[in-house]
């Protein structure tokens, strides 16, 4: 199934939902609104014809006002491939996790906690995951500015 | 790490690392004991944590190479592949015929060199010292051949967008030729010292046993995945650069010996994907044109058109790696963000050893086969 | 003069000095005889690996370990601040006697047995015990969780261990009717059929002896916590085991606790299945009867190396079922079966 034939079988329930799309890119996706994240993402991974029993990867990107969200999701049954993106607005608003749909999304959305400040609202355990639990900031963000010192270390300046 | 931990009377909390000598590296493992049992796993990540992704914010693409070295800094080849692939699909570059088949060679070699050491450092951590010094003797004449193509011997810096470094160097097609000889040997010897030995059985069937549907739900990838009984291999099912022409197959994990999925699957998947990496050498030597160029022209600055954006994923050695890359137009990315094979095999550990003895834990991990680089990034 | 030198060792004339003499001679020959261990195991394990092992301190490296010693006593002598002291120092001592004690009773040859004790086979089990204790002082004085799973394990399993060993050694004492080291070997003298030389060796003599010689070599392994058996201190699971928060001296007495252990083990299989300080071929030879002694054992030392440098590491319930399932059912049989071979065939 390629990209346009998924997004015809997300039209017809979620046809408000998704604000935008790109599927002629290396890899399209389409942009769900934040409130109905883990809804989309529930009817992707159960409905028959989409069956996207994979994520394969959960990213998030600065992109100014707001956070992009991103999961590629990929299907073993159908061997087809989409990604959804929902643009979550900075220390605002939050989003659904998707741990429960698929369980490695668990780590992949502490890493995007950890690294933009990303809150995934039902999380079991969102704690930092490669950062020490007390660092300040969020360093992915465009906006980030080291911290002074950590624990009296002195934290080394970004060089222009 | 400073969340409270439930008390219980009858339990012993445990650290497992991060100095410790079978985590693989630096990974820490807080441990919930009843004796010898273990309760509860709780992986504590980020003691090699280099900031990989925001460095790759501040460098130019082609500067970004080298850093992908360091990841999977057991497989360095791969990871430089995946890269350079994903970087590639966003220009759309056409790549001469001869840099494919090296690029082929360089990184089913560095897969075996990559499995090499997941076989010793397995038997390493069920106290079998001598197979450890076995594979790193084989692994030793891989690292011979790399260096005699690149000058490097862990971190190569190969493979460049549009291109290579290097051309190969005279005599290395015959020297390959002769490991390859040498090689399909010595797996029997692997396997009469290791995989057959009554002792290694019993420690490893039937021990932290991964369903197919909870490999899946856990996306695991590679050897871990096969191990379940799952077909699938990115080689085989998505081909990307010329893995369509070659003929191989696709090793899964089997009831002949325990239950699918065990520990002792993820291994002989391992053993048995050597010979098919050994195979597609092989083939691509043979197929390989005598000459031609190594780069094909790219611009002199690469810039990815605004907004482009690309999630390009290649089969390494542990699974499945990923790059995400966002371009805003300029010479460096946007965001890159690397989906990294180890780290979500090793998501699984809590889920397979709770229940385990220590010594368990310790086979369980070593059959997941994780590279810390790569999970701390 | 040299009679007098010679005097000093009959403990009937002089009896602190020659008693001191022998100790501090017995500690000299395990010194030596670790140092020696030490660098063929290395040398041992280089090759079977492929590789050349130590190689620069002398010729092909067997100064290496006279260098390592050095090393070792030269080093800091770190206590850790949390520890038990009294237990953490005591440990290594205790550990090393249980080794030391038992070459009191082996007979180096037909005229010479330190002490030529009645139950000189019981004596030796008996102190060899005594190693348990330290290794348990050793786990809890360190205040280390390894150390302390490290004690634990070498508690039960040097405990479940002493079962087969005991049984398996009563066979012999039933073939030899005596716990006399001496009276045992004396037994291997002459063998089936008149026959002397290895024909006498208690080990190819019945085959209840024979699977006994066996039984007693895998658990002999197993009370030395050598791999596949090694689990006290296995190094992928516990770090280092009881021995996690020792170094320096301490450490190496640990070091040599061991390679004595092994030795014992070895010159104790050598006693009681190959016949002791009697020659291979005729009960007479012009070879010395303590050289045929060491040689079988250091035979034996060497055939626990292979095991060592072969062998993936057990797991505690297969270690537990090994002893309690396998090895004490089998024992069982051989003591029954070596009576009614000693009243039938004899």
């Amino acid at each position: 199934m390629n990209a346009q034939e998924i997004k015809s079988i997300l039209d017809v329930q979620f046809s408000d939902a998704i604000l935008g799309a790109d599927l002629e890119t290396a890899s399209p996706y389409l942009i769900i609104e934040v409130s109905r994240w883990h809804e989309i993402s529930e009817f992707c991974k159960t409905d028959e014809s989409l069956f996207f029993d994979s994520l394969m990867s959960l990213s998030a990107t600065d992109i100014g006002e707001t956070i992009e969200v991103i999961i590629h999701l990929h299907s073993f049954k159908h061997n087809h491939r989409i990604a959804l993106k929902a643009n979550v607005k900075k220390d605002e608003e939050n989003i659904a996790t998707v741990s429960d749909l698929w369980a490695t999304a668990d780590w992949h959305e502490r890493e995007a906690y950890d690294l933009l400040g990303v809150v995934f609202e039902n999380h079991p355990n969102l704690t930092r995951i490669l950062l020490p639990d007390d660092w300040e900031g969020f360093p992915l963000r465009k906006d980030y500015v080291p911290q002074e010192t950590y624990h009296g270390i002195p934290v080394p300046k970004v060089k222009e | 790490m400073i969340q409270e931990m439930t008390y219980k009377p009858d339990s012993m909390i445990l650290n497992m690392g991060p100095q410790h000598p079978s985590t693989h590296g630096v990974l820490r493992l807080r441990l919930e004991t009843d004796g010898e049992i273990v309760n509860k796993v709780e992986p504590v990540l980020g003691y090699l944590h280099r900031t990989f992704e925001k460095h790759c914010e501040n460098l130019e693409y082609p500067q970004i190479v080298p850093y992908t070295d360091r990841l999977d800094y057991i497989a360095a080849m791969n990871n430089n592949l995946g890269y350079v692939l994903a970087v590639e699909k966003m220009l759309d570059i056409e790549l001469p015929e001869r840099v494919e088949y090296i690029r082929v060679i360089m990184s089913e070699l560095n897969r075996i060199a990559s499995h090499l050491i997941a076989l010793g450092t397995f038997g390493l951590d069920l106290g079998a010292w001598t197979p450890l010094l076995y594979t790193l003797r084989e692994r030793e004449m891989i690292l011979d051949l790399f260096e005699s193509a690149c000058g490097a011997r862990l971190l190569y810096n190969y493979m460049w967008i549009g291109g290579l470094s290097h051309d190969l160097p005279v005599g290395f097609v015959e020297k390959t030729y002769e490991f390859l000889d040498i090689f399909d040997a010595k797996v029997k010897e692997y396997n009469d010292l290791l995989s057959t030995n009554k002792i290694f059985v019993e420690r490893t069937v039937d021990v932290g046993i991964l369903p197919k549907d909870l490999a899946i739900n856990y996306a695991c990838t590679g050897p871990v995945l096969r191990g379940s009984g799952i077909k699938w291999d990115l080689r085989k099912d998505e081909p990307y650069s010329i893995y369509d022409r070659f003929e191989f197959d696709v090793p899964i994990g089997n009831d002949e010996i325990g239950s699918v999925g065990d520990s002792f699957d993820r291994y002989m998947v391992r053993v048995w994907e050597m010979e098919e990496s050994a195979k597609i050498v092989r083939q691509a030597l043979d197929q390989l044109p005598k000459n031609g160029d190594v780069q094909a022209a790219i611009p002199r600055k690469i810039k990815p058109p605004k907004g482009a954006e690309v999630y390009f994923r290649t089969e390494a050695p542990r699974g499945e790696i990923g790059f995400y890359i966002k371009s805003d137009g300029t010479a460096k990315p946007y965001r890159l963000k690397m989906r990294s094979s180890a780290f979500v095999n090793l998501s699984v550990l809590p889920e397979i050893s709770e229940g385990w003895m220590i010594a368990d834990l310790v086979t369980i991990l070593g059959s997941l086969d994780i590279v810390l680089g790569e999970i701390d990034r | 003069m040299i009679e007098f030198i010679f005097d000093l060792f009959k403990p009937a004339e002089f009896p602190i000095i020659s008693r001191i003499l022998f100790a501090v001679l017995t500690f000299a020959f395990i010194g030596g005889f670790v140092i020696v261990a030490v660098w063929l195991e290395r040398k041992v394990a280089a090759h079977m690996q492929d590789r050349l092992g130590p190689m620069r301190v002398g010729f092909h490296g067997i100064l290496q370990t006279i260098a390592d010693t050095v090393k070792l006593i030269i080093k800091e002598d770190i206590i850790p601040s949390a520890a038990d002291k009294v237990l953490f120092i005591t440990a290594p001592f205790l550990v090393f006697m249980g080794a030391f004690l038992s070459f009191l009773a082996i007979p180096v040859s037909e005229e010479f047995t330190p002490s030529d004790l009645n139950g000189g086979l019981f004596y030796i089990l008996a102190v060899s015990s005594i190693v348990i204790p330290g290794l348990v002082m050793a786990g809890w004085g360190s205040n280390n969780k390894w150390s302390l799973f490290g004690a634990m394990r070498s508690a039960a399993q040097m405990v479940s261990y002493e079962i087969p060993i005991v049984l398996s050694l009563l066979v012999v004492v039933m073939a030899a009717s005596s716990l006399n080291l001496s009276e045992i070997v004396g037994a291997q003298k002459v063998g089936l059929g008149g026959f002397s030389g290895i024909a006498g060796w208690f080990f190819i003599r019945n085959p209840f002896l024979f699977v006994a010689f066996w039984v007693y070599i895998i658990a002999g392994t197993a009370e030395n916590n050598r791999t596949p058996f090694d689990l006290p201190e296995a190094e992928s699971e516990l770090v280092a085991g009881f021995h996690t928060e020792y170094s320096g001296m301490r450490f190496a007495f640990f070091f040599l606790a061991e390679y004595a252990a092994m030795l014992v083990m070895a010159l104790v299989v050598a006693i009681c299945f190959m016949g002791g300080w009697l020659p291979i071929i005729g009960t007479e030879s012009a070879i010395p009867g303590f050289v045929w002694l060491l040689g079988k054992a250091m035979s034996i030392v060497l055939l626990q190396m292979w095991f060592r440098w072969t062998f993936p590491r057990l797991r505690v319930d297969q270690l537990m079922t090994i002893s309690w399932k396998v090895l004490l059912p089998i024992t069982f049989v051989l003591v029954l079966g070596q009576g009614v071979w000693s009243i039938w065939i004899g």
